[in-house]
């Protein structure tokens, strides 16, 4: 494997590399705190891109998968006792249990109604869970903190869910590489160019579109299970926090939708601008105003992303980036 | 037989768009289906490769009953068409629309492969200088090559051209008549739907003609421009008559 043939992974990979190796390198929790969210939010977009950006579904309760995780996972940590590598796996299988369920039949909605019924499954899974006593209903689950223990203690803990969300943010850029460059790939695309046409020309879009809504639903459920074991405690509140799925969508769309560094650039630009606006006095209060009109500012004047407007403007810049 | 169509009908709602309709086509041959506009040809087509199920009746395809299954099936199966309003995939390029083609058409090639055969295909319809380019940036003409290109890279039996002369000039219409033909001698059989008479006239070896959603004649070129129940179908067109006289004088 000749590593130049692949530029756009590359880029994809060493930026994330490097800004994760810094708080490594450098030994600071609170770098390592900031890189988290960073991380967190890019491999979160990331995987929504391979629904929204290469399948054209806005799934607009994304996040569903992210606390459906989250929660399975904290349950076989706290209840079963299970070691954290098997509880994220966990976490990351019910998330895609989940969209493979779900795949048949609302992923024939298409549109506007697609996008609703994703938030109706939120919502729905959510008002479960507040009545779901194995689950704690609406005051959640803790964790006693002598969990961490078997860990070597917190401290160390949280060095390892660190290490754990760089390896699943690499995984979906990989996966989010392979996919595009894929036969499989380019049938999802062409069900996002036009889906009737797709099928006229043999691309099986129910299956194609269930397997996508699968692979974009399987890393937030890994991630939820690291967030919320760092965490120490899950409450429905925390786990189906719907306007994190709409921040999503304002990360994919900014840096751009269907491209590999579209969720990257564009997760790592809006955390920046979200700490800087939470910091800022005049603006800490409706950092998600901010975000809806940004949303709107893509929409209307850059519909492709930054990636995605580089890539439209400079010939060269479409055999580099992904 | 390659395809046998026996007493289809399609309604949407009260609407009776094809109505028992029944055809046979052997190997080989073009078929020329024409008809004035709303005649239900176009939704023929979509009952034939599995768009639309037909309310009623039989598409035999080969052999096999593909009635009712999916149009990705009939893909699979080596049905392939082309679409009367084209229907590119806008953002993806010349070369990536055709690979679609390849790709899931009747061969299932991997991307390697799909990619030769979709430039062997670019060449042979004439898009070779247009391969990186985005389909959304193609003119008319050259977006219904596009439909050719992506029905034919998916090496099919059977080919359903929906209009693909309408709209182009007639430099494009006579070079598009020779691609028609050089497809038929790689013995690809084809229908094809045309206002553009003398075009069908001289590809089809047997037409057919639809009214109002029925089969109100059939037979060779000859038998069918003579047979009065069309001259008067077509001159219940008015449309269609002048756009007839017009062709005449070309
Ligand atoms: N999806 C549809 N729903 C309702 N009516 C339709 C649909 N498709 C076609 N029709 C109607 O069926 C008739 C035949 O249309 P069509 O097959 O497109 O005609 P042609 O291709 O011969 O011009 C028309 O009256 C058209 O309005
Ligand atoms: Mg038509």
């Amino acid at each position: 494997m000749k590593l130049s043939r692949y530029p756009g992974l590359i880029i994809a990979v060493l930026l994330v590399v490097l800004v994760s190796l810094y708080p490594i390198i450098t030994g600071s929790a609170s770098a390592r705190e900031t890189v988290f969210t960073v991380l967190m939010s890019l491999a979160l977009a990331s995987s929504l891109n391979i629904l929204l950006g290469y399948t054209g579904y806005v799934s607009f309760g994304h996040i569903v998968f992210f606390g459906l995780g989250g929660y399975v996972g904290f349950y076989t940590l706290t209840a079963l006792h299970w070691h954290l590598l098997l509880a994220v796996l966990a976490g990351g299988a019910a998330a895609a249990g989940l969209a493979f369920a779900l795949g048949k039949s609302i992923l024939r909605l298409r549109g506007a109604y697609f996008a609703l019924a994703t938030i109706g499954v939120n919502e729905a899974l959510r008002a479960f869970i507040n009545n779901f006593e194995p689950f704690g209903g609406p005051v959640g689950m803790d964790m006693k903190f002598a969990i961490y223990n078997e860990y070597g203690g917190a401290m160390q803990a949280l060095w390892i869910v660190y290490g754990g969300l760089i390896v699943i943010t690499l995984g979906v850029i990989f996966t989010s590489y392979a996919v595009k460059k894929s036969k499989f790939g380019l049938g999802l695309m062409a069900i996002r160019e036009d889906e009737d046409a797709a099928e006229v020309m043999g691309v099986m879009a129910p299956n194609a579109k269930t397997w996508a809504y699968v692979l974009s639903a399987i890393f937030p459920g890994l991630i939820g299970v690291l967030f919320f074991f760092k965490n120490g405690n899950i409450e429905p509140g925390d786990a189906f926090r719907l306007h994190l799925s709409i921040e999503l969508i304002v990360m994919v769309m900014l840096g751009g939708q269907g491209t590999v560094l579209g969720p990257i650039v564009g997760g790592a630009a809006y955390q920046q601008l979200r700490k800087t606006l939470l910091t800022s006095p005049l603006f800490k209060n409706i950092q998600l105003a901010v975000a809806g009109f940004l949303l709107l500012i893509i929409v209307l004047f850059i519909p492709s992303g930054a990636v995605g407007w580089l890539r439209s403007r400079f010939a060269t810049m479409r055999r580099v980036l992904e | 037989m390659i395809l046998q169509v026996q007493n289809v009908t399609k309604r949407f709602g009260g609407l009776t768009a094809v109505k028992n309709v029944s055809f046979e086509l052997a190997e080989g041959h073009i078929l020329g289906l024409i008809g004035p506009n709303g005649a239900g040809k176009t939704t023929l087509f979509n009952c034939i490769n599995g768009v639309y199920d037909p309310s009623e009746g039989k598409i035999i395809f080969r052999g096999q009953d593909i009635t009712g299954l999916p149009t990705y099936r009939a893909a699979h199966l080596g049905l392939a068409r082309t679409h009367q309003i084209v229907r590119p995939l806008n953002e993806l390029t010349v070369r990536q629309n055709v690979i679609v083609g390849a790709c899931y058409g009747r061969e299932n090639l991997g991307l390697r492969e799909a990619a030769h055969v979709a430039d062997e295909i670019m060449a042979f319809v004439g898009l070779s200088q247009r391969t990186d380019m985005l389909a959304s940036s193609l003119n008319v003409a050259q977006k219904k090559r596009l439909e050719l290109a992506r029905a034919l890279a998916s090496r099919p039996y059977l080919l359903l051209l929906d209009e693909v002369l309408a709209g182009l000039n007639p430099t494009e219409v006579s070079a598009m008549l020779d691609t028609i033909r050089s497809v038929q001698q790689m013995g690809i059989t084809i229908i094809m739907i045309e206002h553009i008479m003398h075009a069908v006239m001289s590809l089809s070896q047997h037409i057919i003609v639809l009214n109002y959603g029925e089969l109100i004649a059939e037979g060779s070129p000859e038998e069918v421009s003579q047979n009065p129940q069309v001259i008067e179908a077509y001159l219940g067109d008015p449309d269609l008559a002048e756009r007839l006289l017009e062709e005449d004088r070309i």
